[in-house]
């Protein structure tokens, strides 16, 4: 009943982490919930609250945070986009 | 294989023979080849490096390769995303498009890029003068793509 959890580039920064697997929190059930929850860990981790500024795929596909969450998956964060 | 994100440098002309070689029903191929700006000369970039989501970027490419598909009639797609530390001057994207005509290759092209710009999980990090920096996403990318949802498609 695990998820895996990818952060990238600046937000991986500010986190000080590029990946970790964590039992899916009593209560979290979409992609705000799971941001909330991992924002409650400390200070740095407010980061990951970003609004606009923080970006969210589930399973390799760019989603909103009332996108649900599901044991197994693979759930990324990062800030906007910069290629080209 | 019409998406690739590789370290390696490009070869726009043979990119270009490749997606009209063998079709005499192609009348036009439309590229945009995207490269390292150093900008000013004091804050100037001295380097940039490339990071993305293994995975995930190949996906988002196909996926807007396959939008275009649905928009306009296309005979070739041809997309090359390097990553990895790159310098002013280097190559680092290719779009190329062929059609039957110019107006879908054209069209198609500049959709790619703009839908690349916003959706394709990329980021680039500067080296400057100054230090080292993340580039900060532009509110223009994103109205670039968003003005296509406005535009009747054509065909």
């Amino acid at each position: 009943m695990t998820i895996k959890v990818l952060y990238f580039a600046a937000l991986r920064d500010a986190l000080g982490r590029s990946e970790e697997s964590l039992a899916l929190p009593p209560g979290v059930s979409t992609i705000g919930d799971l941001q909330a929850y991992l924002a409650d860990r400390g200070e740095q981790w407010k980061a990951i609250e970003g609004g606009k500024s923080v970006r969210a795929a589930r399973n390799q596909r760019m989603v909103g945070s009332s996108e649900p969450v599901s044991p197994g998956d693979e759930i990324a964060f990062f800030p906007p986009v910069t290629g080209g | 294989m019409s998406v690739s994100v590789q370290e390696e440098d490009f070869d726009a002309g043979a990119e270009i023979a490749a997606l009209s070689h063998g079709r005499t029903e192609v009348g036009a191929v439309a590229t945009f080849v995207g490269l390292v700006r150093r900008g000013n000369a004091d804050s100037g970039v001295q380097a940039m490096t490339l990071e993305h989501y293994p995975g995930m970027t190949e996906k988002a490419l196909e996926g807007i390769v396959a939008d275009a598909r649905d928009r306009w009639h296309l005979e070739g797609v041809r997309v090359i995303h390097r990553v990895g530390r790159l310098e002013p001057g280097d190559r680092i994207v290719f779009v190329g498009v062929a059609g039957a005509h110019r107006g879908e290759a054209f069209a198609a092209c500049e959709f790619i890029m703009d839908y690349l710009k916003t959706r394709a999980p990329f980021w680039k990090r500067e080296e400057t003068p100054q230090g080292v920096r993340w580039v900060e996403a532009r509110a223009s990318d994103d109205s670039a793509a968003v003005r296509w949802d406005d535009i009747e498609m054509r065909r």
